[in-house]
């Protein structure tokens, strides 16, 4: 049911019976390495190319949540999908491999909860009974599109961020075990004229306050209804930017209920500038870390704002600034 | 920024930007000067030790042994780029590695390596020279511009 402006509530409220959370050997290392299903320790996963590296990452997240989901391929009807390759490959190849009727997504870096918004619509419209929302984005592959080649010694800046490599998934159901979406904010597309693809935590932020604001407006809530607020990738500058943005409009989010998935990846001392950022920095600290939490007792409710940047290398080539998008979902054990 | 593009902003947009950029943290550029020179240096410092050798036990003259030496800095640059080292040496040593022939070679071995798995002709030959590419192409053309200018210098009875 569309409430305010923006916002979706979803009646029956989807529950997420399984997830997934697949990384590499970077993540290994990082910060919320306990809550991943599964580890690479090569970047090319055996494989021969970056692409189909990512691509196997993603399978191997979305056959670990319809089996954690204890379901079978068979049983989930839609599978939703994008990831940052040209033409989004990576989660076409992947659908290719399940088997499942497919719809391809991109919203950069802010995929995953657009999938999962529109997964648990698809749950909450009765028009599937389990649908899977999945994302993944691999560093060198990440690279190779956007920036240099992944050898290439080009210096960069303190605002720069690495990319995760990874993948998340996650089974919406109409019933059963485990956190429940409650409410979904589909983000409008803001752009203040940034245009450094190595300042993305600047670009981005101001699309995260919009639709963080966009949805306490809608549901006429404050922060104080959440037990944390978690950004996707804005990194250490444009959480912080953020932050002091929301404050200036008046809306107060307590520090430490207000976090960043591209701070908590990685540990402080990975040489990762100012964060993680990617499709699967949000997905893989949503659908391991947010999730265990949440199963542990230690959350109830959280609202997960995955923000995207949706430059290309060509618009960005011909001085075009970067148009950001956030998406929030609302998650409730 | 310039004024030109400051001028298609909106209000909003410039104030976000003073906003943002109040809290962004500034490229080093102090730091990475000193890095460079240091960096840079000990790479020709290398370079001239590798002429000396050229000089001294290879039977070669200080004008001759310029190609010899420069394809040994590109073969060390090569491999160390395979390796996967250039670009960490580069990241701390920042325009130290891009300015001497070392960087020009790593932007070649690593746009090959990197296109390799979409095959050796579209793949390596036609990515090798993506980054390396624009540096040729204004590197022969002001040298056509240079020469254009030092012989019309000349005929008119200059220098």
């Amino acid at each position: 049911m569309l409430q305010g402006h923006q916002t979706w509530v979803y009646e029956s409220k989807p529950v997420i019976i399984g997830t997934a959370a697949i990384g590499g050997p970077f993540e290994s290392q990082g910060g919320l390495a306990a809550d991943f299903d599964m580890f690479h320790d090569d970047l090319w996963l055996g494989e021969n190319s970056f692409e189909k590296a990512e691509k196997k990452l993603l399978e191997e997240a979305c056959e670990t949540a319809i089996k954690k989901a204890g379901l079978k391929k068979e049983d989930v009807q839609f599978f939703l999908s994008g990831d940052l390759i040209n033409q989004i490959i990576a989660s076409s190849f992947a659908a290719r491999t399940l088997g499942i009727p497919y719809l391809g997504l991109y919203g950069a870096c802010s995929s995953s909860m657009e999938g999962l918004a529109l997964a648990s619509l698809i749950v909450d419209s009765k028009f599937a009974v389990n649908a899977l929302a999945a994302t993944s984005s691999h560093n060198a592959a990440a690279e190779k599109q956007y920036r240099y080649p992944t050898e290439y010694g080009a210096q960069k800046p303190p605002t720069a961020q690495w990319t995760v490599t990874g993948a998340g998934a996650a089974v919406v159901s109409q019933q059963g075990e485990g956190p429940k979406v409650t409410s979904a904010t589909i983000g409008r597309v803001v752009d203040m004229g940034l245009s450094d693809p190595f300042n993305m935590g600047a670009a981005m932020a101001p699309a995260a306050v919009d639709t963080i604001e966009a949805h306490f407006r809608d549901l006429n809530i404050d922060a104080s209804q959440y037990d944390l607020i978690a950004t996707g990738d804005l990194g250490r500058i444009g959480h912080r930017i953020a932050g002091d943005l929301l404050k200036k409009h008046g809306i107060d989010i307590p520090e430490e209920k207000f976090t960043d998935c591209g701070i908590l990846m990685y540990r402080s001392d990975q040489p990762v500038f100012a964060g993680a950022s990617g499709c699967a920095c949000a997905a893989t600290a949503t659908y391991g870390h947010f999730i265990n939490r949440m199963k542990r007792g230690e959350l109830k409710k959280i609202l997960i704002v995955a923000t995207g940047a949706l430059l290309s290398p060509m618009s960005y080539q011909q001085k075009e600034s970067i148009p950001c998008i956030a998406h929030a979902v609302s998650i409730e054990m | 920024m310039s004024s030109k593009k400051k001028k298609k902003l909106t209000p909003q947009q410039q104030e976000y930007q003073k906003f943002a950029h109040a809290r962004e943290p500034k490229r080093p550029v102090l730091a990475n000067c000193v890095r460079a020179f240091l960096v840079g240096g000990i790479i020709c410092t290398l370079g001239q030790g590798i002429q000396w050798v050229f000089i001294t036990y290879f039977n070669f003259n200080e004008k001759t042994a310029g190609a010899p030496t420069v394809a040994v800095l590109i073969f060390i640059s090569a491999l160390l780029t395979s390796l996967g080292v250039y670009d960490h040496i580069a990241q701390w040593g920042g325009a130290g590695t891009a300015v001497p022939v070392t960087g020009f070679a790593n932007t070649i071995t690593s746009a090959a390596l990197e296109h390799k798995t979409e095959g050796y002709v579209l793949g390596v030959g036609g990515n090798m020279f993506k980054i390396a590419g624009p540096v040729i192409v204004y590197g022969v053309f002001s040298a056509f511009v240079v020469s254009i200018i030092s012989v019309i210098i000349k005929a008119l009875g200059g220098m």
